[in-house]
């Protein structure tokens, strides 16, 4: 099991996360803007995470932190 | 098991970049080379004039921020009063290749003991995308309206070749961040350059080729593919110098 | 160390910054202060300092803006234009609020100038070298025992003050001999807990910096600075008066020019022409309080220095021009000799 943590606040909506993910199973929010007015990141399907922190490290902003468990 | 967060030689301030701005991506590459390494107590950061001017409110460690191109000189005289800590300069493009090329040079001549990471985006970011010294020949920016033209407006230079010139650096590399197999690549550059530091080898540089989304005009995916496909055929990824190497080579 | 040695005013600033415990200095060759240089390059790696010989002038005050960070004591020296390069820098420390050592061996300008003696520097050490609203200590020394006493004074006060100090001397001060003593060697640079040394893990890290993005913010650090220099002014004018006491026309000089004036006012007294000096030390603060008082008693001034009548304006705005206030000067690396300040003295009576 692994999970991804998303520090929403600090999310831009830059979109780089969602690309790097190698299962596509992340997406900007349609529906909700975070404080600063930015679409913030969702995992869509979650259980499919491999805990592999590509999202991370392309994360211009440090949004997310990556559990393996 | 947490297996990736962020690095705790990074503030807790919230990063004024634009979305998809890769200095985020480098400022934690970074940190996390300090934190690694165990430095951040003894590290001092010397932050320029640019978009990473702010650096000063990022990083956790002691910081100074210099005037415009003068990073390298600052980073001279703090390296040479306290020779023990370690000290790096960040600078973008304009600050290290145009108003602070003679510093740049002449600190990279000297071999001074000190880290330096260029960020070369190929514009002037904070003052809303001018010609930079790197700009691409024909790219467009605020100040080369019709392409940059080398008659009137000349060559980008490119900083690794040109420092590679010289006897004294120690580890020279360009590398650049437009997808995780590079950002892996960076990051082993930059916690090696900060490496070389601690055992006293000498002056270190990595360049990366970075991305301002906003002034190039490109939405962040775009601006990392543009990159690929325009940024390194100009600005080869690799290492122009590493001391290490050739002494292995020598053996 | 109380005895006399027979030194150049640059060699003399040189010793006199080691004795005060300056261990980096950062140039770039230019005439005539040259010796300062020299003087370091072959001191400092036998007592563990580092002498660097920068790239340029505005290398040279921005390392040394590094090693002020750190909260040591470091200085650079040059000459009028290479002051024009240093003086982004000079205003970075004073934003940043570092204090720093400043030489300034002053040649004739503007542009290339010439290599020979002048003043004409003044305006540009008082009113603040550099851009933005700020000022550094300036200090005049007419004597090579002043070039020694008043470095040390600098450092001193610099760090006291947390801003830059400018030793402004005319050439014929770095280049001419005499017997000094030199200062007592300080024990030890004190630590700065604004300084960047690394936190160690023990501390918040510290910032050296002059950016203020939030207008009320830079505001205040201005006003800030400006309450400092106010204590400053009324407290830090160093000054010295001769033959004052029944004085009907008061002499202001600095430097060299002061000398020649003594010795044309020892001259004019034999004359019977009641005549004395006011010779300011410091030029920022500049010592308005003795000339006020002396205002009340003379009947006039006479500014005798090596520019236009660049001090003349601060003798004039000290005085409220109370008083007139003539200008004996000569440029371009001239010097006015005894007599031409005697004829100037006798003008005025």
């Amino acid at each position: 099991m692994s999970k991804v943590i998303f520090n929403e606040e600090l999310c831009k909506g830059c979109g780089l996360c969602v690309n790097a993910c190698p299962k596509q199973i992340l997406a900007l929010s349609k529906t909700r803007l975070n404080g600063k007015g930015h679409t913030p990141v969702e995992q869509i399907d979650p259980d499919k995470c491999i805990g592999c922190a590509f999202c991370a490290m392309m994360c211009p902003d440090c949004v997310i932190t990556v559990i393996r468990e | 098991m947490v297996v990736f967060e962020k690095p705790k030689a990074l503030t807790d301030a919230v990063l004024h970049y634009c979305p998809g701005c890769t200095h985020g991506i480098v400022h934690r590459l970074v940190a996390e080379a300090i934190d690694e390494l165990g430095i951040e107590g003894k590290t001092i950061g010397v932050a320029p004039v640019g978009c990473s001017v702010m650096a000063y409110d990022y990083f956790a460690c002691d910081m100074i921020e210099a005037s415009h191109g003068r990073a390298p000189a600052v980073a001279t005289g703090v390296k040479r009063a306290l020779p023990d800590n370690i000290v790096f300069a960040y600078q973008g493009d304009g600050d290290l290749a145009s108003i602070g090329l003679c510093e740049t040079v002449s600190t990279a001549a000297r071999g001074e003991n000190v880290t330096i990471i260029f960020i070369n985006n190929a514009i002037y970011g904070m003052t809303g995308g001018q010609m930079a010294p790197t700009s691409l020949i024909g790219q467009v920016t605020q100040t080369s309206p019709y392409g940059r033209d080398p008659k009137t407006q000349g060559y980008p230079i490119n900083i690794c070749e040109l420092l590679a010139t010289l006897d004294a650096p120690y580890y020279l590399e360009r590398v650049t961040v437009n997808n995780v197999q590079h950002v892996r690549q960076a990051k082993k550059a930059i916690k090696k350059a900060f490496q070389n530091q601690v055992e006293g080898k000498g002056y270190s540089l990595i360049e990366v080729v970075s991305a301002c989304p906003t002034n190039w005009g490109m939405t962040p995916q775009k601006a990392l593919d543009w990159i690929e496909t325009d940024m390194l055929p100009r600005y080869p990824l690799g290492v122009y110098r590493d001391k290490d190497a050739e002494a292995k080579k020598e053996d | 160390m109380s005895e006399k040695v027979l030194m150049k005013g640059n060699e003399a600033i040189a010793e006199a910054a080691i004795l005060a415990g300056c261990r980096h200095y950062f140039g770039y060759p230019i005439t005539p202060q040259t010796e300062v240089a020299a003087y370091m390059s072959k001191k400092m790696p036998k007592i563990g300092g580092t002498f660097l010989q920068a790239e340029s002038e505005i290398a040279a005050i921005n390392m040394v803006y590094g090693v002020a960070s750190t909260g040591k004591r470091a200085m650079t020296s040059s000459s009028s234009p290479g002051i024009s390069l240093k003086t982004e820098g000079i205003s970075y420390l004073a934003g940043a609020d570092l204090p720093a050592l400043i030489v300034n061996v002053q040649r004739g300008g503007p542009g290339l100038g010439g290599i020979q003696p002048s003043q004409s520097d003044y305006f540009l050490a008082t009113r603040g070298p550099g851009h933005g609203d700020f000022h550094v200590l300036v200090f005049a020394p007419s004597s090579v025992q002043e070039m020694a006493d008043l470095t040390s004074k600098a450092f001193e006060l610099a760090e006291k003050y947390r801003m830059p100090a400018m030793l402004l001397a005319d050439g014929t001060m770095g280049q001419m001999m005499e017997p000094v003593v030199l200062p007592e060697p300080i024990e030890k640079v004190e630590e700065k807990p604004w300084a960047v040394t690394g936190t160690k893990g023990e501390r918040e890290h510290n910032i050296i910096n002059s950016l203020y993005l939030k207008p009320a913010e830079l505001e205040q650090t201005n006003l800030d600075r400006f309450a400092r220099y106010k204590i400053i002014e009324e407290t830090e004018c160093m000054w010295e008066e001769f033959m004052m006491e029944d004085a009907e026309v008061c002499v202001v000089s600095t430097g060299i020019t002061a000398r020649v004036s003594r010795n044309a006012i020892v001259e004019a007294r034999k004359q019977g022409i009641k005549v004395g000096m006011i010779r300011p030390i410091t030029l920022w603060p500049f010592p308005k309080k003795p000339l006020i008082e002396a205002a009340d008693k003379v009947k006039s001034f006479i500014a005798v220095e090596l520019n236009m009548g660049q001090m003349k304006e601060d003798i004039e705005l000290a005085i409220r021009c109370k008083k007139p206030v003539a200008l004996c000067s000569r440029v371009g690396g001239m010097i006015p000799s005894p007599d031409e300040v005697l004829e100037a003295i006798k003008k005025e009576v």
